[in-house]
């Protein structure tokens, strides 16, 4: 006997838990338009799926154009997200029942970026924010120590938090600032400028701080809160970029 | 179509490409081609672990940890290559430290460790703590450090290229390396890449199952790549189905969740892992927890209306301990499942996670075009290689391990042989094989779709070759496999652009998959044993008599065309370790 197969959803029970949602898409192609435009689309999906199940059965059962990136499908890898009823989010970890299925859902690119096509958007001056705050653990160490260096549970609790940033780019393309002036290093970089200015391991502080102190760095933060309602990990991201503020003026980490 | 010339190339950007990437930069001009961006890629998703013998909080040693790598690969490891992990973990753990890796700290401030599955002090008295890690976020850790030191080393990556094609050329009776051929996302364009050196670390290809936690990029376009140029493919029957994934979506719960002291559970609340593994209950190793969860639905006493899944039990753990140690996994099933852990059990179901098989590698990386000869320049490390340290069923936290250790001797190997090496002149039209795909693809209009014929391939695939197999379901398999090869002739997409045609690059995927879902089952259908990941109901007996050994699966074109597969074995390599029961 083979391994038992699981029964179909849709055997599952009389009722059947699909309901119909209309996605409002919108598309861009510039080699076949040059605009932007909406387009809906009508399924049959059980309100407990995702988002990107959503976007799937489009793609793969009505319009294989439907352009948009993804991978692990469970909110790690990053590559999802998108503005989803003009919040930004991994279209992984949202759940169709849990943004109101009556309305039409509609899907956006995060904002900010250039959009290549449909979802897409080019991600590379985000990445470029983020390789410009020097991340990577900076030591000055002649002899490196032959086993692990010590670090205290307490020094490897202060930076935890901004450890789980997945480089999705939710939170910079929420951020008001951001959109209005891309030079901006945004939320993501100076997550990630963090999470190295407070391990107790790293020498370099003082000059990932002088780069946020530049007249596109941390003072630009409005504390709008928008990047901490997006960031799909949960990361206090205001609270991160309040923490580097401080820094700079106490120049105490 | 652009050409491009340097020393080393890399294929993947996950933890054994990036950490290849490393090394190889130092010492040659080296590119990075990786279809994701390097930190969207399924390293990051790992969760509960890399296994050490730092002894940091208990007593261990590297010997135990060979010995219990041999063990849970069901004797088909080759035990050099064993030893050179379980060595080398220490100083691959440490070296990551350095980078710049938050490991959980314990009290002294030395790096913590937890259990896991498999891991045994002395010889499988006991459990032991072996596994170093970062809550339930090891593999993003190691991501996002290792792609921090690539930008700390200036690696040059080029993002979202696919490659397709690897160039193989003979030279003086020797096939050599001569570089790949990759497509551009964003263009659609064609790029050759000759390089002394190429290393593969494109990882797994577990999605031509359903239920797996593997990503949806996971389609072994690598092992895909070297198997169509006629080099083998080793002990593709072996592949790992995770007792616990989240029910019906595949999603991995870390083993670590049983480290911390889970327990599973049928639907009398029953601890039915003490029937099956006195000594090591929970913690067993994966392919006996996996396949103790089927008896246990097949003989009633699954959960659920359906009977189709157990639970992992968590609820008599602490709060705190589960926001400390298992905080992302336990956000998942509140997310996914709707379920509050800390009150109420999760439903599981074995998932496929793991391909132990790949291209078979020696121990510095280097590829093999039969049993025991190189090809020169060709290398492959991680998931997509076979070297093997993982045998029949792979441990866990011994895949982090992995590609760390044989990640860096691939990337220092591949750049020493390029440093002396000469390039290998091109073939004429080395584009051609791909450009012909692609341009098939774009202009098809045949009537079968990528989706219906990939949706089918994963329903065969779980029904019949996963947990437990007979001649009979994986005939079933074979021929159900040969006929969706022939309906993918008919393949047509919507998408006839060029710019991020994912449309095509999915098309793509689905052929090197059902390649491999094809390596697979032929390959088990041969094997009339049971040994680790593969069993066979009809042979629930392990054979060392006749099977202690390794599959090579070689593509055979006929005269008129005909594809097939040859199968030949290689012998396994012993050094300590005699076969014994394996008992848990
Ligand atoms: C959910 C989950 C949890 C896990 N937990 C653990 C654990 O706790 N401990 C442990 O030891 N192991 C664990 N594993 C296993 C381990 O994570 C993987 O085996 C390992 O990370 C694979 O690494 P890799 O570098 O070989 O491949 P990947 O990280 O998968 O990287 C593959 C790379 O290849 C690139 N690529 C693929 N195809 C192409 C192409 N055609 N052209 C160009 N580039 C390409 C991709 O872009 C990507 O960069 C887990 C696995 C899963 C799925």
């Amino acid at each position: 006997m083979a391994t038992p197969v699981l029964d179909k959803v849709e055997a599952d029970s009389a009722a059947s838990p699909y309901i119909t949602v209309t996605f409002r898409v919108r598309r861009f192609n510039p080699e076949v338009a040059a605009e932007a435009s909406w387009q809906d689309f009508v399924l049959e999906i059980d309100p407990k799926e995702r988002v990107l199940d959503g976007l799937h059965k489009i793609k793969w059962d009505e319009d294989g154009t439907l352009t948009f990136r993804r991978s692990c499908a469970h909110g790690i890898c990053g590559s999802d997200a998108m503005r989803i009823n003009g919040k930004n989010r991994l279209a992984c970890k949202t759940l169709i029942k849990d943004i109101n299925p009556e309305k039409p859902i509609t899907v956006e690119p995060i904002k900010g970026l250039t959009v290549l096509k449909d979802l897409v958007v080019d991600m590379e001056p985000f990445f470029q924010a983020y390789r410009d705050v020097m991340p990577f653990l900076i030591t000055k160490d002649t002899n490196e120590p032959t086993r692990e260096r010590f670090q205290s549970a307490e020094d490897r609790e202060r930076f935890d938090d901004t450890t789980k940033c997945i480089l999705c780019a939710a939170c910079t393309s929420s951020c008001p600032v951001f959109w209005n002036d891309g030079q901006y290093f945004g939320p993501a970089a100076i997550v990630n400028a963090h999470r190295f200015i407070f391990d107790s391991r790293d020498e370099a502080g003082e000059q990932r701080l002088e780069i946020l102190n530049d007249k596109d760095g941390v003072w630009r933060c409005r504390t709008t809160f928008n990047c901490t309602d997006a960031c799909p990990r949960g990361i206090e991201v205001t609270k991160a970029i309040q923490e580097v503020k401080r820094a700079l003026i106490t120049r105490r980490f | 179509m652009k050409i491009h010339k340097y020393d080393t190339v890399i294929v993947g950007a996950g933890g054994a490409g990036m950490r290849a990437a490393i090394e190889s930069t130092q010492r040659s001009r080296t590119a990075v081609l990786t279809k994701l961006y390097p930190t969207r890629s399924h390293t990051g998703a790992a969760q509960g672990g890399m296994a050490a013998a730092l002894a940091n909080v208990e007593e261990d040693n590297w010997e135990w940890h060979t010995f219990d790598t041999v063990k849970g690969g069901d004797y088909l490891v080759d035990q050099d290559a064993a030893e050179i992990l379980a060595k080398e973990a220490i100083d691959s753990v440490l070296d990551l430290e350095k980078m710049g890796l938050p490991f959980n700290r314990t009290p002294n401030g030395t790096i913590d460790q937890r259990r896991f599955g498999g891991h045994s002090r002395n010889h499988g008295e006991a459990p032991v703590r072996r596994s170093c890690y970062a809550a339930d976020r090891t593999g993003h850790m190691i991501l996002q450090t290792l792609y921090q030191n690539c930008v700390k080393h200036g690696v040059e990556f080029f993002n979202e290229f696919y490659v397709l094609d690897q160039l193989l050329v003979e030279v003086d009776g020797v096939k050599k390396s001569a570089g790949v051929v990759a497509y551009e996302l964003a263009t659609g364009e064609i790029h050759v890449f000759q390089a002394k050196a190429v290393i593969y670390a494109s990882g797994g290809t577990g999605k031509f199952f359903k239920v797996t936690s593997n990503a949806h990029t996971l389609t072994g376009d690598g092992q895909a790549a070297v198997y169509r140029r006629g080099l083998p493919l080793e002990d593709m029957e072996f592949f790992q189905f995770h007792p616990t994934g989240i029910w019906r979506m595949g999603i991995l719960l870390t083993e670590g969740a049983r480290g911390e002291g889970g327990i599973l559970r049928n639907k009398d609340g029953e601890r039915f892992m003490e029937k099956y593994a006195p000594v090591m209950k929970d913690l067993a190793s994966r392919d006996v927890v996996s396949r103790s969860i089927y008896t246990e639905i097949r003989e009633g006493r699954g959960c659920g209306p359906e009977g189709d899944h157990v639970y992992l039990d968590l609820t008599h753990l602490p709060p705190e301990q589960l926001d400390a140690k298992l905080p992302d996994i336990t956000e998942f099933a509140r997310t996914y499942l709707g379920i509050e852990p800390y009150t109420d059990p999760i439903p599981i179901q074995p998932t496929a996670h793991y391909a132990m098989g790949g291209i078979p590698t020696n121990v510095e990386g280097e590829v093999l075009t039969d049993n025991t000869t190189v090809v020169p320049g060709l290398y492959a490390a991680g998931e997509v290689a076979c070297v093997s340290v993982h045998g029949a069923n792979r441990l866990g936290t011994n895949s982090l391990l992995d590609i760390n250790v044989f990640g860096k001797r691939a990337g220092i190997a591949a750049a020493n042989y390029s440093q002396k090496a000469d390039f290998v002149e091109l073939p004429e039209n080395p584009e051609s094989l791909v450009v012909e795909q692609i341009e098939r693809l774009r202009t098809a209009t045949g009537n079968e779709r990528v989706a219906e014929l990939r949706r089918e391939l994963q329903e065969t695939m779980d029904a019949n070759v996963m947990v437990f197999r007979t001649e009979q379901t994986i005939k079933t398999a074979v021929e159900k496999i040969a006929d969706l090869r022939e309906r993918y002739k008919n393949v047509s997409i919507q998408d006839k652009g060029r710019r991020f045609n994912t449309d095509l690059l999915e098309a793509v995927e689905l052929g090197n998959l059902l390649d491999l879902a094809e390596v697979m089952a032929v390959s088990a259908l041969a094997r009339k044993e049971s040994r680790g990941g593969h069993y066979r109901e009809d042979y629930p007996n392990r054979d060392d008599v006749n099977f202690m050994r390794h599959t090579m699966a070689y593509r055979e074109v006929g005269d008129d065309g005909a594809e097939s597969i040859r199968l030949d074995y290689k012998p396994v390599v012993q050094t300590r370790y005699q076969p014994m029961e394996r008992k848990y």
